[in-house]
């Protein structure tokens, strides 16, 4: 207990690297103040990725670097943006991120490149990146910018990972492309198999799937919408 | 007829928001009534119809491999299209000022409809998405510009839809966790099983 107050005394001066603040800054996001399901931000591009894990784990990781990165340069930029062309200097900071994203998947991973298309492009009007480097990065330090775009990043990730675990397993009977469904119907010695359900895949499987998510998480959130 | 295929596809088959998810932030939030629902559709065709073959003909003669030939042999090897992105985006920004502009000065009744809509326009998944996929699928002049029309349709008719489901939704009695984002995400994926039946359609 007492090297705790010790260091509480110590945080007046300087804050501790993770003080109960910043945890905040990331935990918040997560569940009570998620991105997707409690703002309703971010559901432009992403869904479209979600047929899959795989698929959905590279446009995570993407848009945890997009965010993280460009809080960060918008919070060092801060006092130098004058307000009246900062949606233009979003933009390009986000474009030129995203422009780095895209040129490393091609480089390094073509087929993926290939399979996410436009989608990596749209991470630039992805409402949530646009919406905490105006709510967030533009009125605080970089450490703290980049922890809130991390926890953001984060809320918005588990989110269209949840939706594509779903997908991909009704849909295709497999998780990061092991096959489930044949090695459940192989397990009773293959005397039946599991159908698929070809609605998952298509774009409507995504819609279903979030709004139940939604659901469940707003019940336990006790969230209501007005 | 090509081009006439292409617009029942862009509307109908390939709708932005019920096959592509574009555009769902806006979808969304500005879906609660009809009317506001019809003003940022109409901006949404207006801005698409403008800004597809606009970014084409950037695409065209900029950013090509090869596409600055016309400006000097030397340059024949230049290849631009990594600029991609941060060009169109760019565009669409301005686009998006100059049309707010021209309309607020020739057309003040329609400013007075769109008005705050057409800032919000420029962030808006659908408008980057429909430029990316008219230079992946490299069409022509006549098709972006028809394809932009018939995607901002799409989105168009997606929002009304939405909107006139949402206003009758108030008299309904949904559970709590579900009031809100949660039915109206519910709802569109019905209007998308209604939307997959086009798909049917041999063009």
């Amino acid at each position: 207990m007492s090297t705790e107050t010790a260091e509480v005394k110590e945080t007046k001066a300087s804050e501790a690297l993770f003080s109960k603040r910043r945890k905040k800054l990331i935990s918040d996001p997560l569940i009570d103040d998620n991105p997707i399901t409690i703002q309703v931000l971010g559901i432009c591009s992403a869904l479209a990725v979600t047929t899959q894990m795989q698929p959905t784990l590279v446009m995570a990781i993407s848009v945890i670097f997009v965010m993280v990165m460009a809080n960060l340069t918008i919070s060092l930029l801060r006092n130098t943006i004058p307000s009246r062309v900062r949606i233009i200097v979003q933009l390009a900071v986000v474009a030129s991120l995203v422009t780095l994203v895209n040129e490393i998947l091609k480089a390094f991973a073509y087929d993926m490149y290939k399979e996410l298309s436009v989608f990596v492009g749209l991470i630039i009007t992805n409402c949530i990146v646009m919406g905490r480097l105006e709510a967030f990065a533009l009125g605080n330090k970089p450490y703290d910018s980049v922890l809130d775009g991390f926890g953001s990043a984060l809320g918005y990730s588990w989110i269209i990972l949840a939706v594509a675990f779903f997908r991909e397993l009704l849909g295709s009977g497999s998780v990061f492309g092991v096959e489930i469904y044949d090695g459940i119907s192989s397990l009773f010695g293959g005397e039946f198999s599991l159908a698929t359900n070809g609605l998952m895949v298509s774009p409507v499987g995504a819609f279903i799937i979030l709004g139940l998510i939604i659901w469940v998480q707003r019940t336990k959130t006790g969230y209501v919408e007005h | 007829m090509e081009l006439f295929s292409l617009a029942i596809r862009s509307i109908f088959i390939d709708n932005m928001v019920f096959a592509y998810f574009l555009g769902m932030c806006s979808f969304l939030a500005v879906s609660k009534k009809v009317s506001t629902a019809l003003g940022l559709g109409a901006a949404v065709i207006f801005v698409l119809t403008v800004t597809v073959p606009v970014n084409w003909l950037l695409n065209e003669f900029v950013l090509k491999e090869g596409a600055l030939t016309w400006a000097s042999a030397s340059l024949a090897g230049v290849d631009l299209t990594f600029l991609r992105f941060i060009m169109f985006i760019a565009i669409i920004a301005a686009m998006v000022q100059l049309v707010e502009m021209v309309v607020e000065k020739f057309a003040p009744a329609l400013y007075g409809a769109l008005g705050i809509f057409l800032p919000l326009i420029a962030v808006n998944c659908a408008i980057l998405g429909g430029s990316l996929f008219m230079a992946q699928r490299d069409y022509t002049l006549a098709e972006s510009a028809v394809y932009g029309f018939g995607s901002g349709t799409g989105f168009f008719l997606a929002i009304v839809a939405l909107a006139a489901i949402r206003e009758k939704l108030k008299y309904s009695n949904v559970p709590n966790g579900l009031k809100g984002l949660g039915i109206t995400m519910l709802l569109t994926g019905l209007m998308g099983i209604a939307f997959m039946s086009f798909m049917g359609i041999d063009l």
